[in-house]
């Protein structure tokens, strides 16, 4: 007898008993519903834990100046000038896991175009030509200045997208001249919409300068405020902040018992943490939905043995008239694998609707992976077979006799 | 071997008994169209264990049916009739004794060796008719070919057959429900005889049927026993319908009691020919 009959006449015994059949499924529904939905919650929660990394910047670290101590006075991480550009470029030189790196100079002030005032809340800050590349944040118009810009100090921006908003309203601001703190720069690009970091301040509110530009002609310093540094690979952050750390410690000539004159921060450190605990999340919301799926199991062996007892007078005469053992154990079977892969696949659009839905309703952000989707029609096969076994073979270990003659 | 013969060499017989009996000719024995014995039972012992009671079911039966025989098996209650029959139907193993079925000794094969012998070799008819429900009568019939392993259209083309030669043609998609008592045991009929099977055994199948409906499916019986040369064995406990038969043995106390010819059977087909006709027997089932 071929598979694809026996499907058939598997197919058409569940339907004879329609409403039992969709309730025995239902339990496999749930249960394969439920892994689906609580797995894309839990991905979408790991997925945006990846995402604010990429947001961050590209295996972004930060190193900034220690704390100024003047007469016992601390001024806090950033007071001190101790980080110079020759420091960043030691560290692009000297350090394999580092792929580039970008000094950092932050000042504030009021920002000028035509009859419009602007206050920046993201600062005025002076990088070099590496800017977008460190924290992968590509220009929307115009250009980025370029390495010349940076030696010579030029008076160029490239402003975010909320300055563009508030200063420039509406017209293209690219080749235009605005005045940050008096002093007139021209608009050379506008920088893509970033968004909010993850504490909720607005990245694009902010005007990038050559920093050299933001020493000499706004601040009147030689040192710098931050390095910012993109190491060669998400792992590499790691070795490239022990690498850095003690590149600095020799240039900054720190002695062994001198603690650090400056701050090495890892954001690789904290996303990969939110990722972890965002994956346990997912392993147990996982785990207590597979436990409904144990139990949507568990219904199918007992429809089963109710199944086969009720049949035993159709077991009794599919057996008289030859059928083999082996084939009532495969009718039985495939009936359960049949319940258990259609309540998967209907499971798979419930899950799939409940995710649509809790993200909609909640604004949860979830992501259904296709292998979720994949791994509960094999498991929900998997269940049809495993509690579907036993009713089966208990079927075709009746004995005929005894089977035509069940009332 | 003739049946006289087998009778003689029977050593259960009851002696007596059978010298009492009218029949001691045996028509078809000397026909020269009947092939070698069909079956043979030798020495058949069936004991169930039942606690600590052994039950002895039968004790040491021989027998031998020939090819295009039709006999009735009688016997009361606990007489053995229904082991024998569950023996001959591959159903059961005896304890003890040999079966030969068409040549070969079925007495020791496996479970899945006798389902192939079932299916195969052996056509079922119950008192109850046993169709599988909400199932169309054409593919009740299928049934035993799908275990065969015949391909579809075969398969519905055997079916139609088997429908036909019982008259059921125009009954084929009809659910067990909507058919009467008598139709339901000929959908059984034709399911019994669609794999061409060496034998059909038949349980009580006028049990449940009114006397009307028995003479009908008795002349089934008769017709496929007259004009396809099909071996029929049925067990009844009505010495009317054992009438029909052409061959009656009767079990007592696990043994066979009697062995005889029956010298003019009944005619189902004269005796429905002189019931007075009723508008329509089939008016039941709708």
């Amino acid at each position: 007898m071929n598979l694809f009959l026996t499907i058939r006449i598997a197919i058409r015994a569940l339907t004879r008993n329609k409403l039992r059949s969709i309730l025995t499924m239902l339990g496999i529904m749930i249960g394969v519903g439920a892994v689906i939905a609580n797995i894309a919650i839990g991905q979408g929660a790991s997925s945006q834990a990846q995402a604010s990394i990429a947001n961050m910047g590209n295996n972004m670290l930060f190193v900034q100046s220690g704390s100024m101590n003047t007469a016992g006075m601390r001024g806090g991480a950033g007071s001190s000038n101790t980080l110079t550009p020759d420091d960043a470029a030691a560290i692009e030189t000297e350090c394999p896991a580092v792929r580039a790196v970008s000094p950092a100079v932050f000042a504030n002030g009021q920002l000028v175009f035509g009859n419009q005032n602007w206050v920046a809340s993201g600062r005025i800050q002076g990088t070099n030509e590496k800017f977008p590349d460190i924290r992968s944040w590509p220009i929307a118009a115009g250009e980025f200045f370029t390495e010349g810009d940076v030696r010579t100090a030029a008076r160029v921006c490239v402003i975010g997208k909320t300055v563009a908003d508030n200063l420039f309203a509406g017209n293209d601001p690219v080749g235009l001249t605005m005045r940050i703190r008096n002093l007139p720069f021209r608009v050379i690009g506008v920088l893509s919409t970033k968004g909010q970091n993850q504490y909720g301040q607005d990245q694009d509110d902010t005007v990038i300068v050559p920093y050299t530009a933001a020493q000499k002609k706004m601040l009147s310093i030689t040192f710098i405020n931050q390095i910012m540094v993109s190491a060669v690979s998400p792992s590499a952050t790691y070795t490239a902040e022990s690498q850095i750390t003690d590149l600095l410690r020799q240039r900054h000539k720190l002695g062994a018992n001198q603690d650090n004159d400056f701050f090495v921060r890892n954001l690789t450190d904290i996303a990969e943490l939110a990722d972890a605990n965002a994956k346990i999340f997912t392993n147990l919301l996982a785990s207590i939905a597979g436990v409904s799926l144990l139990v949507g199991g568990i219904g199918i062996m007992n429809i089963m043995l109710v199944s086969v007892t009720e049949r035993t007078r159709e077991i009794g005469i599919r057996m008289a008239i030859g059928a083999r053992s082996k084939a009532i154990r495969r009718q039985f079977l495939i009936e359960s694998v049949t319940l258990s892969l259609a309540g998967g696949v209907f499971g798979i659009a419930l899950g799939v609707a409940a995710s649509i839905v809790i993200s909609n309703t909640l604004s949860w952000p979830t992501l259904i992976s296709p292998v979720s989707i994949f791994a509960s029609v094999i498991f929900s096969a998997f269940v049809g077979i495993a509690f579907g076994y036993y009713p089966a073979r208990k079927a075709a270990g009746l004995d005929p006799i005894e089977a035509l003659r069940y009332e | 071997m003739t049946v006289r013969e087998v009778v003689s060499n029977n050593e259960e017989k009851g002696r007596d008994l059978l010298e009492a009996q009218v029949v001691t000719e045996t028509e078809h024995a000397n026909d020269p169209l009947l092939g070698p014995a069909l079956i043979t039972l030798e020495h058949i012992h069936k004991t169930y264990q039942m606690g600590d009671v052994e039950i002895h079911a039968l004790r040491g039966v021989s027998l031998h049916i020939d090819r295009g025989e039709f006999i009735a098996i009688m016997g009361a209650s606990g007489s053995g009739k229904s082991t024998t029959m569950n023996i001959l139907g591959c159903l059961d193993k005896p304890t003890r004794g040999h079966y030969v079925l068409d040549g070969q000794d079925v007495s020791t094969l496996s479970r899945d060796e006798l389902a192939d012998i079932r299916n195969r070799k052996i056509g079922f008819v119950f008192q109850g008719f046993n169709l599988l429900s909400r199932t169309s009568a054409l593919e009740n019939v299928e049934l035993p070919m799908l275990y065969l392993g015949l391909k579809s259209s075969e398969r519905t083309e055997r079916a139609r057959e088997a429908l036909e030669i019982v008259g059921l043609a125009d009954r084929m998609h009809n659910m067990p429900n909507q058919l009467s008592g008598g139709q339901q045991q000929r959908v059984a009929i034709a399911r019994s005889l669609v794999n061409h099977p060496s034998i059909i055994l038949a349980d009580e199948p006028t049990g449940n049927l009114d006397s009307r409906t028995s003479v009908e499916v008795m002349g089934v019986f008769q017709q496929l026993n007259r004009d396809r040369g099909i071996t029929i064995a049925l067990v009844t406990h009505e010495p009317d319908i054992a009438q029909y038969a052409r061959r009656t043995i009767v079990f007592k106390d696990g043994r066979i009691k009697n062995d005889y010819l029956i010298k003019e059977p009944r005619s189902a087909r004269e005796e429905l020919e002189s019931l007075p006709p009723i508008e329509d027997d089939e008016e039941d089932d709708e």
